[in-house]
């Protein structure tokens, strides 16, 4: 048999059917459902006549819209955000999907309440109306984000039409240094390649310094992907993989779990497998990062100083002035002298346990900046309760920071956690985009550590200097 | 050949021949934030997002128009077809972003390259994202900046891009996509026809991983 990658070897345990010209018919595994991108989905179906076809593979989450104040439990305010929660209540219920609504500890992100439910496993097409799928790929799972006549399409047949993309391998070589995490990674990845450069491709992550993450920081750098225009990204699972699943709720149990075992022991790219293209970055030269303008790709060093519009080629040097003009910045400052106003711990990048020990650990016994608004949101109800149980809770709450309950939050400003116009926030989110985090918000992206530290300094920090 | 009718709610506009007002957009990396502002996401409806189109780069906060954006001046207001700076549509998969594109008027996106998801979103709507060399994207710019008096015609069938000059552009597209372009065929009607290997599949997976 000729080598394959492990993105061949998943995609071809998946094809229900395949015409002449490579169009396939992909069977999906899990299927992820929020609020925001499923109403019209689930409303095309009843208009159809339809069912779910696989309600047992299928999960939904209010994730996007939910405040995070405990005062939640009463309702919503927002009367549109009320009525995408409230459908979302009733499709779950009418269609017979798992559901796991505002009132259940297990509520949280989507993406984190998945690998946390055991749902996620390695091998399995994943898919979600939610481009941050690709974070189960941590698990060797091929998962991506659908657009939402795609979500009908899969609630309706259980499977994709597509056709197979490129195979991408980058290598993070060697250890990474002290103060250095998987968001770093992920985030000098996209610098290097661009927003653009894993367009057309699957990403496989692999080296020593991502077999050295754990699962939470796996899943920080496969959540990423997307950003770097890869249709998902992957990494080969392994023990730390296998032991993070097992005893996980919807885990296989006994001989099931053998079974299961011995399978995902094959999922791993064959040693001459063909790849499309190759990056190699060495783990030793990534330095703690900051984004400076609104696009992913816009990353640098924490020692950098802001780029000038000169700097750049092509399109990019006009999409360079607009960033800088909208960020308020100018070429030449110092990044570490850049000001800021809020700082948000959380998102589907960095709100479980891990991210938020990180960031407690820079905390301990400090306080943040007079007049600085800093929140945590973590990422499902029991990263919460957890944190509360190891006292990281009491940390972040004794540094001034607002304890928050779980969801997407301010990562993309849909529910009331909005930066205000000209407000700037380091933040362990994933996309800097103009007016993501609000109107005329300005993000900076940041690991959870260095996040921690911009909210002691009150600007932006390198983090080694705290450790 | 895949063939069913459409079943959405509306059957899809066929897609053949267009000729259209090309809109520039130079800019490149313009995202769906861009595109589409989160706040307006919470509709539970696929309509009435054209207004919306844009928001930020098109309305000040008091919802005056801002009259430097490209869709605000007069020569554009009915533009059909956008050309634009590489990456176009990358960030988030809401299929908000072709929905308030196509709800404004617009059937056709040019650029030198796609995101993924924005790029499959955009064939479910009867929207074509059509790729071309950034010198074809750089002369079809030149042509857009003239306005109303620079149409272009995209003729699907034969996959060209005809400019105000006479010159004639030629494109890609996926067989299959531009055949349900065409046709305004539904997806999920095509997949339907092939339950027959879907329950095949499904009952040799059950029996490989069961634990699935």
């Amino acid at each position: 048999m000729s080598p394959k990658t492990l993105y061949d070897k998943i995609w071809d345990a998946h094809v229900a059917h395949e015409a002449e010209d490579g169009t396939s018919l992909l069977y999906i595994d899990r299927h992820l459902v929020h609020e925001v991108t499923s109403p019209q989905a689930f409303e095309g179906l009843r208009m159809a006549g339809r069912k779910v076809r696989a309600p047992e593979k299928t999960i939904a989450v209010p994730d996007h819209n939910v405040p995070t104040t405990p005062d939640r439990v009463n309702g919503i305010d927002n009367p549109e955000s009320r009525i995408q929660v409230e459908a979302l209540d009733k499709n779950a219920k009418e269609f017979g999907v798992h559901y796991y609504p505002v009132s259940d500890v297990r509520q949280g992100i989507v993406h984190i309440v998945g690998p946390e439910q055991g749902w996620t496993l390695p091998g399995m097409t994943v898919v979600c109306g939610d481009s941050h799928t690709a974070t189960h790929g941590a698990f060797g799972a091929l998962a991506h984000g659908i657009g939402t006549s795609e979500v009908e399409h899969v609630l309706a047949t259980q499977t994709l039409i597509q056709k197979k993309s490129k195979n991408m391998k980058v290598e993070i070589t060697g250890k990474l240094r002290p103060g250095v995490t998987a968001k770093d990674i992920t985030l000098s990845v996209i610098g290097e390649t661009g927003t653009a450069g894993g367009t057309g491709y699957v990403i496989e992550y692999c080296g020593e310094a991502i077999r050295d993450l754990s699962m939470e920081g796996r899943m920080t750098v496969c959540n990423m992907a997307i950003e770097g225009g890869a249709r998902a990204g992957l990494i080969a699972p392994d023990e730390t993989t296998f032991t993070y699943i097992k005893g996980r709720p919807h885990a296989p149990k006994g001989a099931q779990w053998e079974a299961a075992l011995t399978w995902w022991k094959t999922l791993f790219s064959d040693d001459d497998a063909h790849w499309d293209k190759v990056i190699t970055i060495k783990g030793e030269d990534i330095a703690p990062v900051v984004t400076w303008g609104t696009s992913p790709e816009d990353v640098l060093p924490i020692t950098a100083k802001v780029p000038a519009p000169e700097d750049f080629k092509g399109g990019k040097v006009d999409a360079a002035k607009r960033s800088l003009d909208y960020m308020g910045l100018k070429p030449g400052q110092p990044l570490t002298e850049i000001e800021i106003d809020t700082v948000f711990i959380g998102s589907c990048t960095n709100g479980r346990i891990e991210d938020l020990r990180a960031a407690a650990e820079i905390l301990k016994g400090k306080k943040i900046k007079d007049g600085m608004r800093a929140m945590v949101v973590p990422g499902s109800g029991l990263v919460r309760a957890q944190a509360e149980e190891e006292g990281l809770a009491d940390i972040f709450k004794e540094a001034g920071f607002e304890w928050r309950m779980a969801g997407c939050s301010m990562c993309l400003a849909m529910n009331p956690d909005q930066l205000s116009e000209g407000e700037r926030c380091a933040s362990t989110s994933n996309r800097n985009f103009e007016g993501r985090q609000g109107y005329k918000g300005r993000t900076h992206l940041v690991s959870p550590a260095m996040a921690a530290a911009a909210a002691v300094t009150g600007h932006l920090t390198d983090v080694r200097e705290m450790m | 050949m895949y063939c069913a009718p459409s079943d959405k709610e509306e059957p899809m506009e066929k897609f053949t021949k267009l000729t259209g007002t090309a809109a520039p957009m130079p800019l490149v990396n313009i995202d769906t934030d861009m595109i589409i502002p989160k706040v307006f996401l919470k509709s539970i409806q696929r309509t009435g997002f054209g207004k919306n189109l844009f928001d930020e780069m098109r309305y000040n906060r008091d919802g005056s128009e801002i009259p430097d954006f490209v869709l605000n001046k007069p020569q554009y207001r009915d533009a059909e077809i956008l050309v634009a700076g590489d990456n176009f549509g990358c960030g988030s998969s809401r299929e908000h972003a072709p929905w308030a594109l196509k709800d404004f008027g617009i059937k056709c996106v040019i650029s030198t390259s796609f995101a993924d998801i924005f790029y499959n979103n955009c064939f479910k709507n009867g929207i074509l994202p059509i790729v071309l060399p950034q010198e074809d994207v750089d002369k079809l710019m030149d042509d857009a900046e003239r306005g109303a008096n620079a149409k272009l015609t995209i003729d699907l069938e034969n996959q060209t891009i005809q400019g105000p000059d006479g010159g004639t552009i030629t494109f890609e597209v996926d067989a299959f996509k531009k055949h349900c372009l065409m046709e305004g065929l539904d997806d999920i009607g095509l997949t339907m026809a092939k339950e027959a290997s879907i329950d095949s599949f499904e009952a040799k997976a059950a029996q490989e991983r069961p634990w699935v």
